[in-house]
C-alpha cells in the first residue's frame, strides 16, 4: 500500500537481539524476528508469555532495553506510536484505544484528521470511514457514539481504525475475541488483501483453527523467550501446546478426582440488566465447574450479580443450602462464598497497601483476627496466618510488609487467591485466575485450585483460556449471549465441544 | 603512586557522598520531603532571630499548632479514602457561633449553672459543626457528589448560616470560666488544648493502626472496589470519614472558641487550605490509601513553626500567605517525584 517503500526486499521488518527489561523484571528476553511482505505471521505464546511487549515495542508503545529493529531496510527507533503509524506501522491492541464520546468517525482519524486548512473536512472523514467500514462489512455507521457500542462493535471500531491509514505492518492483536462468525470472515477477507498487497501482518491469536485458516508462520514465545519458529504447514497441535506450555498439558494441569457430595452453591433463573437471561446452574461439593464463553458473553457478568455487585432482576441464589435474600459481597462472604475479581489492579487489590494487608482485609471482622465489639485488632494471629497463607502459596517477597505494589504480576495474583484462605469459605468463584501470569506460576494456582477440590470445596471456574476448561473443569458451562448455550460432563468436554457453542446458532461453525 | 593515592582519595569521598545521597534519598523515598523541609526551617529561623529556638517558644508553636493539628488530622482520614473537605473552616466557624450563642444564652437564663451552660453550649456547638460532616457524608458516600463539589457547597451553606445568625459580628457574654478552662488553662503545666490534642492524636494513631475500623479506611482509600469485594460496607466508611473530620473540626472550634473568648463566623477561613497543605507535605497521598498520623501533625506543626518564625522574623502575614501556598506547591511536587522513584 505504502509505495515508498523498497519492493525489492522481501523482508520488511526485522528484528535482531530485541528484549525489554522493566527494573529487575525481564518482559522479553532479547530475540529475533522477521516479517516479510505478504506473509501473516503469528505470535503464540500463554498470557505473560512475552508477546504483548513484543508488538508494543515493534508498534511503538514502547522502548526496547536492547536490540535493533530494521524497517525497510533502515534502522529505526520508534519514540512513540504515532511515529511508528507514520511510518505505516499499525497495531491493533487488545486494550482498546478509543475515547468513547467521540463517534466512530472521530475515532477513526484521531491523530490524523483530514482537513482543509485548520478546519476539519468531516463529510471526507466520515464518508472514507464508512466506505472502510462498508469494505469490512461491519455494521456500523461512521456517525455512531463509540461509547454507546458494545464491546464486539468497538473491537470493529479499533480494527477499522488501522486500515484507513496507510499501513504495511499490521499487527492484530487477537482482534478476534469478541467478533462473530460472520465478521471474523470478513475481517480474514480483508487480512488476505492487505496480504496479496504485501503488507506483513503479525497475528496474535490462542486458537487453533485461525491459525490453520489465515497464518504462514508461527513464532512460540514463552515466559519471554523464543521457544521455536515453524511453518503453518508442517504445523502439529500437540507439539504447539507442548512448545507453548513447557510440556505437555499434564505437566502444568494437575489430575483432579471429582469426589462430588452435596450441592453447596445453586442459581435458579437468575436474570440481569448487566446482560444476563435466567440463568440456573449448580455447584457440588468437591467439583471443579467450569464456565466458558467469549468476553461479553455474560459468564464474568454471572458472576457479578451471584456476588452482588450487580441488581438482579429475578432469581434466587443459595450457598451452603441457605437462602441469600438480598446479595452483598459481605452476606455473601458471611454465608461461605469467596470470589476473586479477575482484574486485580482494577478490583482485586489494594496495590499501596502491604501484602499482609491484603491477604487479611475479608477476615478482620473474624474472632480470629479482632475482638468482639471492640474490633481492636490480633496482631500475634495476623501475623502468623499472614506468614501461612505466603508459605502456603509461594508468595515471593522477604516482608509481609511489602506493598503489593513491589511485587511481580504473579506474586500479585497469587496475593489475590491466598486471601481465599483468610477464612472459612465453602464455595470459591474463580474469574480468570491465571490472567497474565508465567507457566510457572500458573503451575501453582491449578495446584491450589486442586488441593481446595480435594478438600471438598465447590469450585466455580470462570475462564477464557480454553485449555484450563478442559483440562481442569468436572462440568462445563458455555455461555452465550447472556444464556447458558450448553452443560457439558467432563467427558463432552474438548475444544471442538466447547467452542462450537461460543456463537449464536445459525453463526457457529 | 601520588595520583595513586590522590584517585583513592577521590574514589573514597565520592564513594562517600555516593553513600549519603542513597541515605538522603532513601529518607525522601521513605519519610517524603517533610525531614528536609523541617530542617531547612529551623536552621533558616534560628539564624534568623535569637528567641526562635527556645523552649518557650517552642511551647508556645505546640499550643499555637493545637487548632491546625486537629483540623488537619480530619483531613488526613478525608485524603485517605481519596477525597477532601473544604468546608473544615465553615465548620470551625458555624461550631464557634453557635456554641457561643447557646453558652451566652444558658449563662443568662439558668445562672449559677455554669457548668451546665458550657456543658450545652460545648454540646450544641459540636452537634452544628457536625451536621455539616454528617450532609458531607450522605452526599459523597450515597449521592456520589464529588468531595470537592459537595464540601465546596456547604462552605458556602455553612458560612452563609454562621453570619446570618451573628449578623457578622462577635458573639460575646459566655462564662469566663469556659475560656478559663479551655483557652487558657493548664494541666500540670502544659495548657489544656494541647493535651486534649495529644490524647485525640493518641486515640486516633491507635484507631487507625490496632484497629479494623483504622484498617478500612486506608482499604477504602486505596482500592475502593477491592474494599467493597472484601465485604467492606464502602459507603459506611466514607460517610464516617466526613462526619470524623467534621467532628475533629468542631473540637477545634470549641478551642479556638475558648481561646478567643468569643464565638466569630470568620475565623477558620484559612484552615482548609492550611490543613490540606499540612497532610501533603506529611506525604498524605491525594490519591488516596497512603498516609501516617504522626506525620500528618508533624506536618501542622511544620506549618505552625513557619508561621511562628516568620513573625519572629518580621514577615508581614500577606506574605505568609504566599509562603504557605508555595510550600503546599512544593510538597506536592515532590510528591509526585516519589511516586516516579517507586517506579
Amino acid at each position: 500500500m505504502n509505495s515508498e517503500l523498497n519492493d525489492d526486499n522481501d523482508i520488511i521488518m526485522s528484528l535482531s537481539k530485541v528484549g525489554k527489561k522493566y527494573g529487575q523484571n525481564t518482559a522479553l528476553h532479547p530475540i529475533d524476528f522477521e516479517l516479510e511482505r505478504g506473509e501473516v505471521h503469528v505470535l503464540f505464546g500463554e498470557n505473560g508469555a512475552g508477546k504483548s511487549t513484543l508488538i508494543s515495542l515493534i508498534a511503538g508503545a514502547n522502548k526496547p532495553s536492547s536490540g535493533q529493529i530494521n524497517y525497510d531496510g533502515k534502522n529505526v527507533a520508534f519514540s512513540s506510536v504515532k511515529e511508528a503509524r507514520l511510518l505505516g506501522i499499525c497495531a491493533v491492541f487488545q486494550e482498546f484505544s478509543l475515547v468513547p464520546q467521540l463517534t466512530v468517525a472521530d475515532n477513526m482519524f484521531l491523530g490524523h484528521e483530514l482537513s482543509s486548512g485548520y478546519v476539519l473536512d468531516k463529510a471526507a472523514m466520515n464518508d472514507k470511514a464508512n466506505a472502510v467500514l462498508n469494505e469490512l462489512e461491519f455494521d456500523l455507521t461512521a456517525d455512531q457514539i463509540v461509547g454507546e457500542l458494545p464491546r464486539a462493535g468497538q473491537q470493529m471500531v479499533e480494527i477499522a481504525k488501522a486500515f484507513c491509514a496507510n499501513v504495511s505492518v499490521l499487527i492484530l492483536d487477537e482482534p478476534t475475541a469478541s467478533l462473530t462468525e460472520h465478521e471474523t470472515e470478513q475481517l480474514f477477507r480483508l487480512v488476505n488483501k492487505l496480504k496479496s498487497q504485501g503488507v506483513g501482518i503479525i497475528y496474535i491469536t490462542h486458537r487453533m483453527a485461525e491459525i490453520r485458516q489465515i497464518s504462514d508462520r508461527v513464532t512460540v514465545l514463552r515466559d519471554g523467550l523464543l521457544i521455536g519458529r515453524l511453518n503453518t504447514c508442517d504445523l502439529d497441535e500437540d507439539s504447539l501446546v507442548e512448545m507453548m506450555t513447557g510440556g505437555s498439558a499434564s505437566d502444568v494441569f494437575p489430575n483432579v478426582e471429582s469426589t462430588a457430595g452435596n450441592i453447596m452453591f445453586e442459581v435458579s433463573n437468575l436474570s440481569s440488566e448487566l446482560g444476563i437471561d435466567d440463568i440456573s446452574l449448580h455447584v457440588k461439593q468437591g467439583e471443579i465447574v467450569g464456565l466458558a464463553g467469549l468476553i461479553g458473553s455474560g459468564k464474568s457478568e454471572f458472576a457479578q450479580v451471584c456476588y452482588g455487585l450487580a441488581p438482579k432482576t429475578q432469581g434466587q441464589i443459595k450457598v451452603c443450602a441457605k437462602d441469600i435474600s438480598v446479595a452483598t459481597p459481605s452476606t455473601l462472604i458471611e454465608a461461605g462464598l469467596y470470589y476473586c475479581s479477575p482484574d486485580r489492579h482494577d478490583s482485586g487489590l489494594v496495590i499501596d497497601a502491604s501484602i499482609g494487608h491484603n491477604l487479611t482485609l475479608s477476615a478482620l471482622k473474624t474472632n480470629e483476627f479482632s475482638f468482639d465489639y471492640s474490633y481492636v485488632l490480633k496482631g500475634g494471629n495476623e501475623r502468623q496466618r499472614i506468614n501461612t497463607l505466603m508459605k502456603r502459596l509461594r508468595i515471593k517477597a522477604d516482608d509481609s510488609h511489602h506493598l503489593v505494589n513491589s511485587l511481580s504480576g504473579g506474586n500479585q495474583q497469587k496475593v489475590l487467591l491466598a486471601k481465599a484462605l483468610s477464612r472459612q469459605f465453602e464455595v470459591f468463584i474463580f474469574d480468570e485466575p491465571t490472567v497474565g501470569v508465567d507457566v510457572a506460576t500458573r503451575k501453582v494456582i491449578y495446584q491450589f485450585i486442586a488441593e481446595l477440590c480435594q478438600q471438598g470445596a465447590a469450585i466455580l471456574l470462570i475462564s477464557s483460556d480454553l485449555p484450563e476448561i478442559i483440562h481442569l473443569t468436572h462440568r462445563a458451562y458455555v455461555f452465550c449471549e447472556g444464556q447458558i448455550a450448553v452443560h457439558l460432563e467432563k467427558e463432552q468436554i474438548n475444544e471442538q465441544s466447547v467452542l462450537s457453542h461460543f456463537f449464536a446458532k445459525g453463526e457457529a461453525a | 603512586m601520588m595520583s595513586n593515592i590522590q584517585n583513592n582519595i577521590r574514589h573514597m569521598s565520592s564513594g562517600g557522598i555516593n553513600r549519603a545521597m542513597k541515605v538522603i534519598s532513601n529518607i525522601f523515598y521513605r519519610l517524603g520531603v517533610l525531614p528536609f523541609l523541617l530542617l531547612i526551617a529551623v536552621v533558616t529561623f534560628t539564624l534568623l532571630s535569637g528567641n526562635f529556638l527556645t523552649t518557650d517558644n517552642l511551647l508556645n508553636v505546640a499550643r499555637q499548632s493545637t487548632y491546625l493539628i486537629l483540623v488537619a488530622m480530619g483531613q488526613m482520614f478525608a485524603l485517605l479514602t481519596g477525597g477532601f473537605d473544604l468546608s473544615v473552616g465553615v465548620i470551625i466557624a458555624l461550631t464557634s457561633v453557635i456554641a457561643a450563642m447557646v453558652m451566652a444564652w444558658a449563662n443568662l437564663h439558668w445562672p449559677g449553672q455554669v457548668e451546665l451552660a458550657i456543658f450545652v453550649g460545648s454540646v450544641a456547638g459540636l452537634l452544628a459543626g457536625m451536621s455539616i460532616g454528617v450532609i458531607n457524608g450522605l452526599g459523597v458516600a450515597y449521592g456520589r457528589v464529588s468531595p470537592f463539589m459537595m464540601t465546596l457547597g456547604m462552605s458556602s451553606i455553612g458560612l452563609g448560616f454562621a453570619l446570618y445568625l451573628t449578623g457578622g459580628t462577635p458573639v460575646y457574654g459566655m462564662p469566663e470560666s469556659f475560656s478559663d478552662l479551655f483557652g487558657f488553662g493548664q494541666i500540670l503545666g502544659v495548657p489544656t488544648p494541647v493535651v486534649i490534642t495529644l490524647a485525640i492524636a493518641v486515640f486516633l494513631w491507635f484507631f487507625l493502626n490496632y484497629t479494623v475500623g483504622g484498617r478500612y479506611f486506608y482499604a477504602v482509600g486505596g482500592n475502593v472496589k477491592a474494599a467493597r469485594l472484601s465485604g467492606i460496607n464502602t459507603k459506611l466508611v466514607l460517610f464516617s470519614t466526613y462526619v470524623l473530620c467534621a467532628l475533629l473540626a468542631a473540637i477545634s472550634g470549641l478551642l479556638l472558641t475558648a481561646r478567643l473568648e468569643t464565638g466569630e463566623a470568620n475565623i477558620g477561613a484559612s484552615l482548609p487550605l492550611e490543613s490540606i497543605a499540612a497532610c501533603v507535605i506529611a506525604g498524605v497521598s491525594l490519591r488516596g490509601g497512603v498516609g501516617r498520623l504522626p506525620s500528618v501533625v508533624m506536618g501542622a506543626l511544620f506549618i505552625g513553626l513557619i508561621q511562628n518564625g516568620m513573625n519572629l522574623a518580621k514577615v508581614g502575614s500577606y506574605f505568609q500567605t504566599v509562603v504557605i501556598g508555595v510550600l503546599l506547591i512544593i510538597a506536592v511536587l515532590a510528591d509526585q517525584f516519589r511516586q516516579r522513584m517507586g517506579k
